[in-house]
């Protein structure tokens, strides 16, 4: 197979999702890459066929149907493109969280600094994290021993310590470990695979006590000093072990593996890396979401206070919109999902339904009320995964000069990474934004559960195509850009929303937006209304607060401005101040709003 | 374009049940290939290393972690008592003596000189798996575990709480329309699955728990019944090991819906026989269901002895029966009469693939989205 850009034309990728896998064919067109044709398949890695591979060649057969295109030959094997460009492909690549993904354990000294870094480089790696454990957090040995050893994490990273620091504790985490002794989740006989990412001085300590368990690989600190974090060495060495050690375990990964010249990524991982490659490229600051049927996946990338981009990545592991979805009334309850509802549902009733959809993941929405009152849902499982986020991207305060109390105290400054005034675009991806049945839903969505504010460019993932880009990103970058900015991000609209102080005399207007300097609205208090713009137009958005204790995202009192392509929706302005009040909610509010942005027609 | 998919949930009157049955670790089978079990059987059993406690000997002692095994009085593999001295030091010309003792029954598994702490473990824990159903052990996969083959009805349910257990069918004097309440639970119900009625009160369970029963199967439960029952809310449809002292199965879902009557004659026709059930449910890929297994009793290995599974290899089709499941026709039954090939757009806007039925109810026509129907 081929892998220079140059002689790529035809590239077939795949997402081995955890129930379905999904192939896309991207082809080289006259003017740009495209994605031309999907097929899906259920996926299969448990009995009665564990063999990932045949539900991959399923999907490959549904696109060879579409399209026309010989992709498989009789043997089974790849049809590689020759001088007729109606056969074959030049490149297969994948992703994969088939299986429950990649799931690690970490564990660290203090929770707030050493656990919190290793827990960010595991999911910065696509991972799930099932349990983190410090020295300080608040247990028992024989509790911490007791947890850890009824799970079976793929991969354990183990932390500790600033490099020239005390090597004790770290060393007394790694003995914790040894006296779990956990499995790892695959291959009764493979020695759990453990990346050592702690302070230096400790490695040679660590790798003797764990010699009898496990196969230990020692990488860079994560935090070798208090205001300093190294995730780098410790994500790849996560990616490593993932393809040497849980993806060659997994059924029929083997035979999937040998098809590639490419590693194989964790489905987030790859999320993750075309979500960082666009902000890098945009210059912007980026917030996507995947909200899937069991979990929600939270990607940002946000400047920190040197200017540097951050990128961050979390997944809430019990949010999602159908296996989840009775969680997210667990969390949230049922009253903070009744009140973006634009019509009464009794509590009762509210409940057995969302039960009912728990049990019954598969089905779908047949009336309008029963889709609103999911999209409420994902309001909710979009506001708690972004809380749950915003406490893990946090940047380090770096200190000039530390003083002697500084060196003693044995702690770090955070600050949150994530702006919600200074967020440039929103990305959503699943099928409850990338399916809804109006954009403006998907938009509207996305305004309430992240509680937008100030101007913010909202766009979906049009059928969850970022996985298969993110590994193609790998190999040709460009081709991987022209798909993603035109087949995947589709630009649903513009949200602008003022913030003000809770007592500020506002008066009856807070702002008015002119495009291309043409005045096109006025935006009042507690009102939600949607400004026309031409679809598709890129123009130039002005943003004039009317009062000096208004931010509509240049700061309080400042007019923002910003070219912005305007999607399919054009503006849609939110007068309802952040954070929402109780007030700003009853059914003729939530009525109201629906009404406005013609949701209920 | 792939077949219509219509989940189902397995109703057989009369089949060849196949349970595997596996130890959580490695371990040893108690029983052979060809032998005949009872459900009480243990045919596996395994060793789990006892817990480990950590003794924090040079920080009690005061001797650096290199020092500490100069002060052992045991050695390292060592059996000891809880509350044996381990370790001691003797200060002052041997006048003061500081020692560290055993928080457990266990031996000496370590001894750091890193840190200085002494691992005490506790002595291993026995785990035994027991046959289930009575029936043939089929297979033996010798340090797993064992496939038991029993000649049973079979019947799923959608939801369940609470584990395995083993009792004596017996139905309720409720047609499948009613409501359970407290009232309708006999006096005696020791060792019993009830079955019968819907959306039973929080009073029918626990005294029906209190009475004795193992078991309850009923149509439907409301949300807040289940939260009263179980203690808390259920957030992720991973259910099984629920701190209940009686498993509860709903076969049709949440809310007030009547039992499927083809349910109920399957469970009825084993009324005063010993049924196997268990409440585990998951609902994700490889989804398990919770389960009563009727009435079983040994069977050849390998003979098939009646119907296997017909009713869920069976596509929807003009003129099959199928359940609603999903509003504005929630657990109405409905007969096929067209199965349009296309997409068609649906009220809430969406484009799905439909179907047109006539409700049993009032007889209407009706177009409800293929992924919103059960076949019955």
């Amino acid at each position: 197979m081929k892998t220079e850009p140059r002689d790529l034309r035809t590239v077939l990728v795949t997402d081995c999702g955890s129930t379905t896998t999904k192939a896309l064919l991207f082809e080289k067109g006259v003017d740009r890459w495209r994605q031309t044709f999907r097929g899906e398949a259920p996926t299969t890695v448990e009995e009665p066929v564990a063999d990932v591979t045949v539900g991959a060649r399923n999907a490959f057969a549904e696109v060879q149907e579409l399209s026309g295109r010989v992709i498989l030959r009789d043997d089974g094997s790849f049809e590689i493109t020759s001088s007729d460009s109606s056969r074959g492909i030049d490149l297969y690549l994948s992703t994969s969280s088939a299986g429950g993904g990649l799931q690690m354990l970490v564990a660290g000294v203090v929770r707030s600094i050493t656990t919190e870094s290793a827990e960010r480089a595991a999911l910065g790696a696509g991972a799930i994290v099932m349990e983190a454990v410090s020295a300080d957090d608040g247990r028992e040995d024989y509790e911490r021993i007791e947890r850890i050893r009824h799970i079976k994490p793929d991969i354990v990273l183990l932390t500790g310590g600033v490099d020239g620091g005390s090597t004790s504790h770290v060393v007394e985490v790694a003995e914790m470990l040894v006296a779990a002794a956990p499995r790892p989740r695959f291959g009764d006989t493979l020695r759990l695979p453990v990346i050592y990412a702690g302070n230096s001085d400790a490695a040679e300590s660590v790798r003797e006590i764990l010699a009898t368990l496990a196969n230990v690989v020692v990488v860079e600190n994560v935090r070798p000093s208090l205001d300093r974090e190294n995730l780098g060495p410790a994500r790849e060495a996560i990616h490593e072990f993932f393809l040497s050690h849980v993806m060659s375990h997994s059924p029929g990964y083997g035979k999937l593996l040998s098809w590639t010249p490419v590693p194989v990524m964790p489905t987030p991982a790859a999320v993750g890396d075309i979500v960082q490659s666009y902000a890098e490229r945009s210059r912007q600051s980026v917030l996507c979401v995947d909200i899937g049927g069991a979990t929600t996946d939270v990607f940002s990338v946000f400047p920190d206070q040197q200017g540097k981009a951050v990128f961050n990545r979390t997944v809430s592991a019990n949010l999602g919109m159908s296996y989840s979805i009775a969680n997210v009334l667990v969390e949230a309850g049922a009253e903070a999902i009744r009140r973006w509802l634009p019509f009464e549902l009794g509590e009762s009733e509210l409940r057995d339904r969302l039960r009912n959809k728990m049990i019954r993941p598969t089905s779908i929405p047949q009336t309008r009320e029963d889709l609103f009152l999911e999209q409420a849902v994902c309001r909710e499982a979009l506001r708690l995964s972004l809380k749950h986020h915003r406490a893990l991207a946090v940047g380090i305060e770096v200190k000039r000069e530390r003083s002697i109390a500084d060196v003693f105290k044995q702690s770090s400054e955070r600050y949150e990474l994530v702006s919600m005034m200074h967020l440039d675009i929103v990305i959503g991806s699943g099928g409850v934004l990338s399916h809804a049945p109006s954009r403006m839903q998907a938009a509207l969505m996305m305004i309430e559960g992240f509680a937008l504010q100030g101007i913010t460019l909202l766009a979906v993932d049009s059928i969850f195509m970022m996985p298969h880009i993110g590994v193609l990103n790998a190999v040709h970058p460009q081709a991987a850009q022209e798909i993603f900015e035109h087949d995947c991000l589709i630009k649903v609209g513009v949200s602008v929303v003022p913030v003000y102080a809770p007592h500020a005399k506002i008066g009856t207007r807070l702002a008015e937006v002119y495009v291309d300097d043409a005045l096109v609205g006025v935006i009042e208090p507690m009102k939600v209304a949607r400004i026309p713009v031409s679809a598709g137009h890129t123009g130039t958005l002005r943003v004039v607060p009317l009062h000096r204790s208004i931010d509509v995202g240049a700061g309080i009192g400042q007019i923002c401005e910003r070219v912005i392509d305007f999607g399919e929706c054009g503006i849609i302005v939110d007068g309802r101040n952040r954070p929402f009040s109780s007030d700003s909610f009853s059914v003729s509010r939530q009525h109201d709003v629906y009404e406005a942005l013609e949701l209920l027609c | 374009m792939s077949k219509p998919l219509a989940p189902t949930l397995r109703m057989l009157p009369s089949t060849t049940v196949r349970k595997r049955r596996e130890l959580p670790l490695r371990g040893r089978v108690l029983v052979s290939k060809g032998a005949v079990v009872a459900s009480d059987t243990i045919v596996a059993e395994a060793y789990r290393d006892g817990e480990l406690r950590i003794v924090r000997a040079a920080e009690d002692l005061g001797v650096v972690p290199a020092d500490v095994e100069k002060y052992l009085r045991f050695s390292i593999g060592d059996v000891v008592r809880r509350g044996d001295i381990i370790a001691e030091i003797h200060g002052l010309w041997g006048l003061l003596k500081t020692h560290v003792l055993s928080p457990i029954d266990g031996s000496i598994e370590f001894v750091s000189s890193a840190t200085g702490h002494i691992g005490v473990r506790g002595p291993k824990n026995r785990i035994t798996l027991t046959a289930y159903l009575g029936g043939v052990i089929a297979e033996v996969d010798p340090d797993r575990g064992v496939v038991v083959e029993a000649h049973a009805s079979f019947v799923q349910g959608i939801f369940g709480v609470g584990g395995e257990h083993v009792g004596t069918l017996a139905m309720l004097d409720v047609p499948i329309h009613r409501e359970v309440t407290a009232a309708d639970i006999p006096i005696n119900a020791k060792n019993a699955v009830l079955v019968g009625g819907h959306s039973p009160s929080i009073e029918a369970l626990r005294l029906a728990a209190s009475r004795g029963a193992v078991g309850f199967v009923t149509g439907s439960i409301d949300d807040a019944t289940l939260k009263e029952y179980v203690g808390y809310d259920i957030g992720v449809a991973i259910t099984g090991d629920e701190p209940v002292p009686m498993t509860l199965i709903v076969t049709e879902g949440f809310g007030v819906i009547p039992m499927n009557s083809r349910v109920e004659g399957i469970l009825r026709a084993v009324s005063g026989k010993i049924v196997s059930i268990n409440g585990a449910t998951q609902v994700r890929a490889g989804a398990v269901r919770p389960e009563i297994i009727g009435a079983p009793s040994t069977a050849v290995p390998g003979e098939d002895m009646g119907a296997r599974d017909e009713i869920s290899s069976e596509g929807l089709r003009i003129g099959g029966v199928v359940r609603i499941i999903r509003v504005p026709y929630f657990g109405q039954r409905a007969v096929i009469l067209d199965l349009p090939r296309g997409l068609e757009r649906i009220e809430t806007g969406a484009s799905a693939r439909v179907a047109r039925l006539r409700l049993d109810l009032d007889g209407s026509e009706v177009t409800v989205p293929r992924a919103n129907l059960e076949i019955v």
